[in-house]
């Protein structure tokens, strides 16, 4: 079972006193002011018009800020989206006399499908394949919406849409398009601190590593990208309830574009810079009408704004606010106090953690590791050691799946990972860290750690993000870092974000840690620092496989050491008498 | 039997100016590892450049010089305004920069010569040759003859000349290109200007046969972006086949299954191919050891 520890359990002080609903209250209850004047206040046509198109277009730019801003996904098709939607709504009110609610869900789950369609033969590739896939799919639809004229009435568009029979005045349905726009702004707002979302932040932040602390990366992403076009096909379906008319040029690639600068105008990453830069761009061409007597002006100041806001606003109106914010709360918000760490390493097999057996990578014809055979006994510190190119890293990443193996097998803890992705391989009890150190760069140190505790299949976890907060805090105080735990990775000293990383593999509580290089880079006090913070890790039971060149570390750290040359193990065995070995002397110092 | 024989000419001649215009996405691509969005609209604005020039009064061949040189200061302007400024971001911000500067571009000329598309002439008089069964129609024969020189002029310069060498050092490690003395920023203004001119040429040479209008830069790069992703991502061949095989699917399908539907064909053989072959034909051209 669990390895000795001197650690008492304290009862960890409470995080969030208050539930969820009533922190957010204020918001519910501004909500509600909204659609109260929404309903009652009485606006002449053009007002209402310009606020009806606003709402709409907040909730379809609110589906960016979710692919976009939360997990880093281009989407360059959420006119074609929005477009879905208000063709359900339209062709299904009006050919086929169906239902509003139904017609809405319809083009909600059509506008969901199709994303998802693009999203799994895409999100594997890298972004500028999902790039241009948005536009073709993009231009497919227009195509049909203008070709298809049996289905859609063609370059006429369809007009006579219906409303819900519950909101058939303007005002009314207004109303209830500003309570849609409230309620789906709550849930944008808050996915990004449920898992879903720091998923998807962790996504976009760094895939690598958000793969290795557990995060399935390709599903991450297709969630993202179907909800986008989700609230896409949402939008769309309100947006043809409320102007009873659709046609083709409204739902354009020029309109994705539009989209697109809204987004990226208020702020990409929040539903609040959403409805800013989409109330703004709504706005501004009404005040400056007469741009629009030359077409192609418009889209080509917004096409400069891009550039511009790209350039020199990367966060947007309210990213620049809000960062500015998060900075100053930063430092009054207070850190809690935690609890000692736990770890306890799952012993499901015998007493050997991790068995590599034959197990070989080649890139072409190079054989980086060349059947190479490992056993990493339970409990301590077993090292890695080898000279430059002896492939040791090249093992590391294909013992944590970053590589698939040419050969061989690996069992760890008695499951066989050799063929799994690298979620699934920290699912099943791995943790690592990096040689160039892989954080995710716009978060704290506190949800960088948590991304770890999050960990599937992590026991040492209870249940609602508190538990979640107070383990990440646990392992943040562990490695000494647990009063700046609400600072940005940013502000951070290179051997603190390597401490940070240990942490947050420490948080996951994994049954083996893998260390790939941890001193390089660390100068000679951070170096005594860590080689402490190994022997408490290893005074919990937890078994490492360290990689390093610092021999004063390997030989003091290690009890067992495997050396590696030319992708081959050339000795085996206790610390001293592997340092010993003729030929590992010959390996390190070159032979007589 | 005699209509797929005039078909493929067809193919092929359109497939080329695809694959030119592939070809400077991937010259792009493997300079600084970013998808160049704009570089439909550079095929669009030298069509432009070109009839402006012809309308000024400018004998042809003088009005393809001016249209080219016009390129080449867009390649210096692009770079300098929009991928340097973005270089050490990630590739998002660079994307996204490009997409607002093609809106841009397409944009400015619909702003100031309207959205009436624009004809060109062809360069030769002659309208073509009837060979046997097949009609050659001659700019489809210029363009043709024009792409085979352009690929073996590519393959000289490229694995010949020390330029070439240093273009294709930096395209592969910056850092120790630059530790070797060469001028990282030079050869991506280089790679720049040259695939502003290579896209400027296949507008140019493909304007007779279309209409000079808005839309075409957009649609040449849907498809030339398809080319490259069937060919396989980042390489030259891979860019030219997949160009000429993407024209001749689309002239077929156009001609055999639907007219209307003719620019979505490219989409759907690039869907298939992702699902199935996302590497292309040729095998993306990414090293696999990280």
């Amino acid at each position: 079972m669990s390895a000795p520890s001197d650690n008492m359990p304290i009862p960890a002080p409470a995080i969030h006193s208050k539930p969820l609903l009533v922190r957010h209250l204020p918001y519910f209850i501004g909500a509600a002011i909204l659609v109260a004047l929404a309903a009652t206040m009485r606006f002449d046509g053009y007002v209402h018009n310009i606020l009806l198109q606003a709402t709409t277009f907040s909730i379809a730019v609110f589906g960016l800020s979710v692919v976009l801003g939360l997990c880093g996904q281009i989407n360059l098709a959420q006119a074609a989206f929005f477009g879905l939607g208000a063709y359900a709504v339209g062709l299904g009110t009006n050919d086929l006399h169906l239902s509003f609610w139904l017609c809405l869900v319809g083009g909600c789950v059509i506008s969901l499908l199709a994303g998802a369609f693009l999203g799994m033969s895409t999100l594997r590739l890298g972004g500028h394949y999902l790039a241009m896939v948005t536009i073709s799919f993009q231009q497919i639809v227009t195509l049909v919406m203008i070709n298809a004229i049996w289905l859609t009435h063609g370059p006429d568009g369809v007009s006579n849409i219906k409303r819900p029979d519950l909101f058939q005045t303007s005002q009314s349905y207004l109303a209830f398009c500003v309570a849609m726009l409230a309620i789906v702004g709550y849930l944008v707002w808050h996915l990004a601190d449920t898992k879903l979302g720091r998923a998807m932040r962790a996504v976009r932040d760094n895939e690598l590593a958000a793969g290795v602390n557990g995060i399935d990366v390709f599903r991450t992403k297709i969630y993202a990208f179907a909800l986008c076009a989700l609230l896409g096909g949402l939008a769309g379906g309100l947006f043809a309830g409320g102007f009873a008319y659709v046609s083709p040029d409204q739902f354009s690639f020029a309109e994705s574009i539009v989209f697109l600068t809204m987004s990226l105008l208020g702020g990409v990453a929040s539903p609040i810079g959403s409805t800013i830069g989409t109330g703004l761009l709504i706005l501004i061409p009404e005040w400056l009408r007469f741009l629009k007597s030359v077409p192609g002006l418009y889209l080509a100041i917004y096409g400069l704004f891009v550039i511009l806001i790209i350039r020199f606003m990367p966060d947007g109106i309210w990213g620049f606010v809000a960062d500015a914010f998060t900075r100053w709360r930063a430092r009054i918000k207070p850190t809690p106090a935690a609890a000692a760490l736990q770890l306890k390493p799952a012993t499901v097999g015998g007493d050997i953690v991790l068995e590599v057996t034959g197990l070989s990578k080649h890139f072409g014809g190079l054989k980086a590791v060349d059947g190479v055979d490992i056993a990493v006994r339970r409990g301590g510190v077993h090292a890695l050691i080898g000279p430059n190119g002896s492939g040791k890293t090249t093992t590391l990443n294909v013992l944590s799946g970053l590589y698939q193996a040419t050969s061989g097998r690996i069992v760890l803890d008695g499951t066989d990972i050799t063929h799994m992705p690298p979620h699934q391989r920290t699912a099943a009890g791995l943790g690592r860290t990096f040689q160039n150190i892989r954080l995710f760069r716009s978060m704290t140190a506190l949800e960088n750690v948590e991304i770890g505790a999050e960990r599937p299949g992590n026991a040492m976890v209870g249940k609602g993000d508190d538990a979640l907060t107070e383990r990440a805090m646990e392992a943040l105080t562990f490695v000494g870092l647990g009063s700046r735990a609400n600072e940005l990775i940013s502000s951070f000293s290179y051997g603190h974000q390597r401490l940070i990383e240990i942490a947050r593999a420490l948080a996951s509580n994994p049954t083996l840690l893998l260390l790939d290089e941890p001193a390089a880079g660390l100068n000679s006090t951070e170096k005594l620092e860590l080689h402490e913070l190994l022997k408490r890790i290893a005074a919990q039971g937890l078994t490492i496989l360290i990689i390093d060149h610092d021999m004063t570390l390997v030989s003091e750290a290690a009890q067992h050491i495997t050396v590696l040359n030319f992708g081959r193990r050339i000795a085996d065995g206790e610390s001293m008498a592997v340092l010993r070995h003729p030929d590992v002397v010959s390996a390190y110092l070159g032979s007589e | 039997m005699d209509l797929a024989l005039q078909l493929l000419f067809t193919g092929i001649g359109i497939g080329a100016v695809y694959a030119l215009v592939a070809l400077g996405f991937v010259l792009i691509f493997r300079a600084t590892n970013v998808v160049n969005f704009a570089q439909g609209e550079f095929s669009m604005v030298a069509a432009y450049l070109m009839v402006v020039a012809v309308e000024a009064g400018l004998p042809y061949w003088a009005a393809f010089i001016v249209a080219l040189l016009g390129m080449a200061l867009l390649g210096v302007v692009f770079n300098l305004g929009v991928y340097y400024p973005l270089r050490h971001r990630t590739y998002l911000p660079v994307i996204i920069a490009t997409i607002g500067a093609s809106i841009l571009l397409a944009n400015s000329v619909l702003a100031i010569y309207g959205p009436q598309p624009q004809v060109l002439q062809g360069w030769f008089d002659t309208p073509g040759i009837q060979l046997g069964p097949v009609y050659l129609d001659s700019q489809y024969l210029l363009i043709i003859g024009v792409t085979i020189c352009l690929v073996i002029f590519n393959f000289w310069f490229f694995e010949k000349t020390l330029l070439g060498k240093k273009l294709q050092a930096t395209s592969q490690d910056k850092e120790i290109a630059s530790l070797l003395g060469i001028s990282v920023s030079t050869m991506i203004m280089i790679t720049f200007i040259y695939s502003a001119v290579l896209g400027g040429l296949a507008g140019i040479l493909v304007a007779p046969v279309l209409f000079v209008s808005i839309q075409m830069g957009s649609t040449i790069a849907l498809k030339a972006f398809a080319a490259t992703i069937i060919g396989g991502f980042g390489d030259v061949a891979g860019a030219i086949i997949g160009g000429l095989s993407l024209g001749v699917i689309e002239t077929f399908g156009a001609a055999y299954i639907s007219v209307p539907y003719k620019d979505g064909f490219a989409f759907l053989v690039l869907v298939a191919f992702l699902i199935f072959r996302p590497q292309g034909i040729f095998g993306e051209r990414v090293a696999e050891k990280a």
